[in-house]
């Protein structure tokens, strides 16, 4: 690989600089850092915190639906529950999860880059983050809103008693943090990337990154208007979706699934990304059908714009829009298939090990498959006359959300620990909590399947008593997937002070992150690389390299 | 050495012109975000007069058009000498930049001057469209949809419009300093990018507030 | 399935076509469980299997199995869309029931002007058609043993037909969140042999049907000024308009159905008839969702077929 000398070479040699954890150790050199690094530690800490406040609600929703008259006496204290549940999980952990933490670290280090286009921005969108998570941390403090993740109006403009429009202004300012982070990375890919590097040398995990980014630049603005108008109208008394001056209440409901679709490809995407990075390091084999699943990527973002309306099949919304959304419903399932054949094409004939980052890959391609096949039966009209609004969706949804991208969310956190904190996490550990993670899962989701198609609708505080043995098993499925969410919080941080510590390159891994000490110096790299060959060119078995 | 030659060049970038392309890149998917923003509203707006035509357009036909058509002409020909504007620092004339940059904030300012003489105006005849309310009978409840709309779409843009203020006077302390040139004066354009954004929401605003319900 | 009833021809349908939908899932998760799991014990890292020839080409299995995908899909779209096309397609000799939604009840009104909170009685084999509405925030009205719902929306109606084919006391649910009582919102739906339908009927009778009620309302309202016998210069007849195609002034057609007669009351700018002034006033605020229904049942009972 021939090198190329920049304008920008430092003095001092690469051994001889700070990693980025300890180059400046005042907490103002973090909190005013502009290293992409250092953000993503920040967002990492800060999604971590909302994950187990989201998490601790869920508990409480679980704990209530033990018996059937609810364990929570009040009714509408549950209901504020399951949307504090719903807005901090979807907004405060889902929406940014991986391109904040593992994105932001890793993405100008596999373009071989020394930084996003525009860092300062970069460390806004963490202010703004914090700022509207503050926003409605606060709002749920004061008593929060009954009105569900969803909003739908009139309820949440004219009726619900509460925070709304507190709930949403938290909302509307963090949307703004996704949007700066969709657009560094748009930007940085385009034009950031090292000599050498076309777009088919890219890691796969950048184009879910890039496809990931539009959506969050195109669809999120759609989210700030919507909750705008919605604030206005719960403000005034007055406003575009009350049905008594003439509003429509379904506007609402399409100008909000427009972007809360989307979002749900904002979520999984990255997760999806992960699984294609890591399924070949440990399967010591090239990725099978990389422009296949590159160009899956971004099929799922364009089609996942115009498929709201399977949202509403049931909502008064007409009957030749709805055999249309279900229509480009079943088309955007397809580039998800192709991904996980691949997958598998990757597997056959490799060299498999079964480290914790894979275990976790492997678990979200059950769980993933799982989720996403549900997902026909709510893209099949009459299917999802009888399913909508029950815990079948609620089933669904977790399956994809939880089940996948949790999993894929730890396996990226696991595969690149080493690199970003210059510790190897305990192995043994690890892999226990990944199989537990598994087993907890599915107790306490896939109960929920047959509770929806035996009619116990979602948001219910209590319900008829021949539920109550499915909601047992599921509550109890919920304890464990606790003890398996707070086990890796344990020994990662225990390993940060314990750890081996990690070689530059502890998977013998492709790609240019893992030419970097582990962890990397600020500047990520001396000199600019200059890539002259494909990523994922793991030595052809016959080779005597093949058993790495 | 590098350093002295191009002050601006951040570490990350091959050279000026490479991150000069790259900020005018970032600005156009920043203003993409926006036309969703101002699309998902007009797109809503345009649904909502569909249900209720005739009270809609009676309430846009309380509109006081001078002040809109005024505003129309005062934000074009703010555009136009914000380009002249940059214009003149392409010819390495930061003085004359300095100039167009202060009859811009000048116009601006008389947009939103006009702005809200208009809201004063619209409030004082009961537009408003919560509580006591100008028109009656069945046409009301079109016209309050129509003012809901009108209120919120010129409330946003005038606060774009109030944000592109301060950005223009940041462009004049900094064209004072000297930090623009010639070789180098990257957030002249952006900023550009950003005020002819503005003008062209109050472009499109303009017919559907104020020539729709006067058409028929 | 798994012990809830299939009480209408809709539930046996969508039951089949959930019972297809899990056997692709099974096929589909026995293929992708199958193979990972053979591969990775198979080709697991210390595994001395020889492993061959890699496949260069791998075009020929990507369009293999997204053409697969891709027919299996559109086959599961069309099994799902043509039942769903029914939903929307009542037959012509349905009984129509008129739902009233609230915060947290559901108030039915039967035709012959019984009613009934948090209780839906119908007569088994019959299409039933639900005239739905809310006054306040949108419900939703579900039926699991008819595998069925719809939204109940304020402002307009909603429409909703099955037929039952067994006789039992099903779960109604709201199942569209509206509040604090919403987990409450809770009924049953009583499908009824015909003599004991018939019986309840008697027995739970009210002064006058929903038509005759309607007709008074008709009258205390002033809607007779205008619209009383054959009609006016002012205002059209409304005899045998029920059903009929109706040309408006600006040149379209539509069916005077519940909704149009609806609009028409508390709308009335909105569509106006061809060669008729907009003089109509508007009684938005002035009738009530139930009262509304009952002048809907009577215009409804001046009959389908237009007098010369």
């Amino acid at each position: 690989m021939s090198q190329t000398a920049t304008v920008n070479e430092r003095a001092a040699p690469a051994h001889e600089r700070p990693s980025y954890l300890f180059d400046g150790v005042t907490l103002k050199s973090w909190l005013l850092t502009t290293d992409h690094k250092r953000i993503a530690v920040l967002y990492m800490i800060s999604i971590t915190i909302f994950f187990f406040i989201g998490g601790s609600a869920a508990a409480l929703i679980r704990y209530n639906l033990i018996v059937p008259e609810g364990m929570i006496p009040s009714a509408e204290t549950y209901n504020r529950l399951f949307t504090m549940h719903g807005v901090i999980m979807v907004w405060f952990f889902l929406v940014p999860s991986i391109p904040v933490t593992i994105g932001n670290f890793v993405l100008p280090l596999m373009i071989g880059a020394r930084d996003l286009a525009f860092p300062k921005i970069n460390l806004l969108s963490w202010y703004l983050f914090i700022l509207g998570g503050a926003v409605a941390l606060y709002a749920l403090f004061v008593g929060g809103a009954d009105t569900g993740w969803t909003f739908y109006a009139p309820y949440s403009t004219n009726y619900a008693q509460g925070n709304v429009v507190l709930l949403v202004t938290g909302i509307f300012i963090s949307g703004f943090s996704s949007i700066a982070t969709g657009l560094n990375f748009i930007v940085s890919i385009h034009r950031l990337r090292a000599p050498g590097m076309t777009w088919y040398r890219m890691p796969i995990f950048l184009w879910s990154l890039y496809s990931t980014s539009v959506i969050y630049v195109l669809a999120t603005p759609v989210l700030a208007i919507t909750l705008l108008l919605v604030a206005f109208e719960r403000v005034f008394h007055v406003g575009v979706f009350d049905p008594r001056i003439g509003g429509d209440p379904i506007l609402f409901q399409h100008m909000f699934w427009f972007y809360s679709h989307p979002a749900v490809y904002i979520m999984i995407l990255p997760g999806l990304g992960v699984v294609s990075e890591v399924i070949p390091v440990f399967a010591r084999k090239e990725l099978f059908g990389y422009k296949f699943i590159a160009w899956s990527s971004v099929a799922i973002a364009v089609i996942g714009f115009f498929v709201w309306g399977h949202h509403m099949f049931v909502s008064g919304q007409s009957l030749y829009a709805s055999i249309v959304f279900s229509l480009l419903s079943y088309f955007v399932a397809v580039p998800s298939a192709i991904k996980v054949f691949n997958w598998l094409g990757t597997l056959h004939k490799g060299y498999i090990r079964f480290d914790a980052p894979m275990l976790y890959a492997l678990g979200f391609i059950g769980l993933f498959v799982m989720g996403g096949l549900t997902g026909l039966f709510l893209a099949a009209l009459a299917a999802d006359v009888d399913l909508h609004d029950t815990y079948f969706v609620i089933a669904h949804f977790h399956y994809i959300m939880v089940g996948g991208m949790v999993s894929a969310y730890f396996a990226a956190l696991h595969f690149w620990w080493p690199k970003m904190s210059g510790r190897m996490y305990p192995e043994m550990i690890a892999r226990a909590a990944a199989l537990l993670m598994f087993v907890g899962f599915n107790l306490t989701f896939f109960p929920q399947f047959i509770l929806g198609y035996l009619g116990m609708p979602r948001r219910y505080h209590s319900y008829p008593p021949e539920f109550q043995v499915l909601n047992v098993l599921s509550s109890a499925g919920a304890s464990i997937l606790a003890a398996a969410y707070l086990m890796p919080l344990v020994y990662l941080v225990w390993s940060l002070l314990y750890g081996e510590r990690a070689p530059a390159n502890p998977w013998n891994a492709k790609g240019l992150e893992w030419e970097t000490p582990s962890p990397p110096f600020t500047a990520n790299f001396a000199i600019t690389p200059v890539v002259t060959d494909g990523r994922y060119n793991y030595p052809k078995p016959e080779t005597s390299e093949a058993h790495g | 050495m590098a350093e002295e030659i191009a002050p601006h060049l951040h570490f990350q970038y091959a050279d000026t012109g490479h991150q000069e392309e790259t900020a005018i890149a970032g600005m156009w998917l920043f203003l993409a975000t926006e036309v969703l923003f101002f699309g998902g509203l007009l797109l809503g707006w345009m649904v909502s007069r569909h249900w209720q035509q005739a009270g809609f357009d009676a309430g846009g036909r309380e509109t006081v058009l001078w002040i809109g058509t005024t505003n129309l002409v005062v934000l074009i020909t703010s555009s136009f000498v914000y380009s002249a504007g940059l214009g003149f620092i392409e010819a390495d004339q930061p003085r004359r930049l300095v100039q167009c940059c202060a009859v811009t904030i000048g116009l601006g300012t008389i947009f939103l001057a006009l702005k809200l003489y208009e809201w004063h105006i619209d409030l004082s005849e009961h537009l408003f469209p919560a509580g006591p309310f100008k028109l009656h009978g069945s046409e009301a409840d079109g016209a309050r949809l129509f003012w809901s709309f009108y209120f919120v779409a010129t409330g946003l843009h005038a606060l774009h419009l109030t944000v592109g203020l301060g950005v223009l006077c940041w462009v004049i302390r900094e064209a004072r300093k000297g930090a623009y040139s010639a070789a180098w004066h990257t957030p002249v354009e952006v900023v550009g990018l950003y005020w002819s954004f503005v003008d062209i929401v109050w472009i499109v605003l303009y017919p559907m507030i104020y020539l729709v319900g006067r058409g028929t | 399935m798994l012990g809830l009833p299939e009480a209408s021809a809709n539930a046996a349908q969508a039951d089949l076509l959930i019972g297809g939908l899990v056997a692709v899932s099974a096929a589909a998760l026995a293929l992708v469980f199958g193979l990972m799991l053979y591969y990775v014990i198979r080709y697991r890292h210390d595994s001395p299997v020889d492993r061959g020839k890699i496949a260069e080409r791998t075009f020929g299995f990507e369009m293999a199995w997204t053409t697969g995908t891709l027919l299996i899909f559109f086959g599961l779209f069309i099994w799902g869309a043509v039942i769903y096309v029914q939903l929307y397609r009542p037959p012509s000799d349905t009984l129509k029931v008129y739902i009233v939604a609230k915060q947290w009840m559901w108030k039915v009104e039967h035709a012959g002007g019984q009613r009934e909170i948090d209780t839906l009685h119908v007569p088994v084999n019959k299409p039933i058609e639900l005239v739905m509405t809310s006054q306040d925030v949108i419900h939703d009205f579900f039926v699991p043993a008819f595998r069925l719902k719809r939204d109940v929306l304020p402002g307009q109606y909603e429409t909703l037909w099955f037929r039952p084919d067994e006789i039992g006391t099903y779960h109604l649910f709201c199942s569209q969140l509206c509040g604090a009582g919403h987990a409450a919102m809770i009924g049953s739906v009583v499908v009824m042999s015909d003599p004991a339908y018939a019986s309840w009927l008697a027995q739970n009778g009210a002064s006058g049907t929903l038509a005759q009620q309607g007709q008074e309302l008709f009258i205390r309202y002033g809607c007779s000024g205008c619209h009383g016998g054959h009609g006016t210069v002012r205002a059209p007849s409304l005899i045998g308009l029920y059903g009929s195609p109706v040309p408006l002034s600006d040149g379209s057609t539509v069916v005077a159905d519940d909704r149009y007669i609806r609009d028409s009351i508390l709308q009335p700018e909105q569509q106006i008839v061809a060669s008729y002034a907009p003089m109509m006033p508007s009684f938005k605020g002035v009738i009530g969702e139930d009262d509304l229904l009952r002048l809907v049942a009577y215009i409804e009972s001046l009959g389908a077929e237009k007098q010369p």
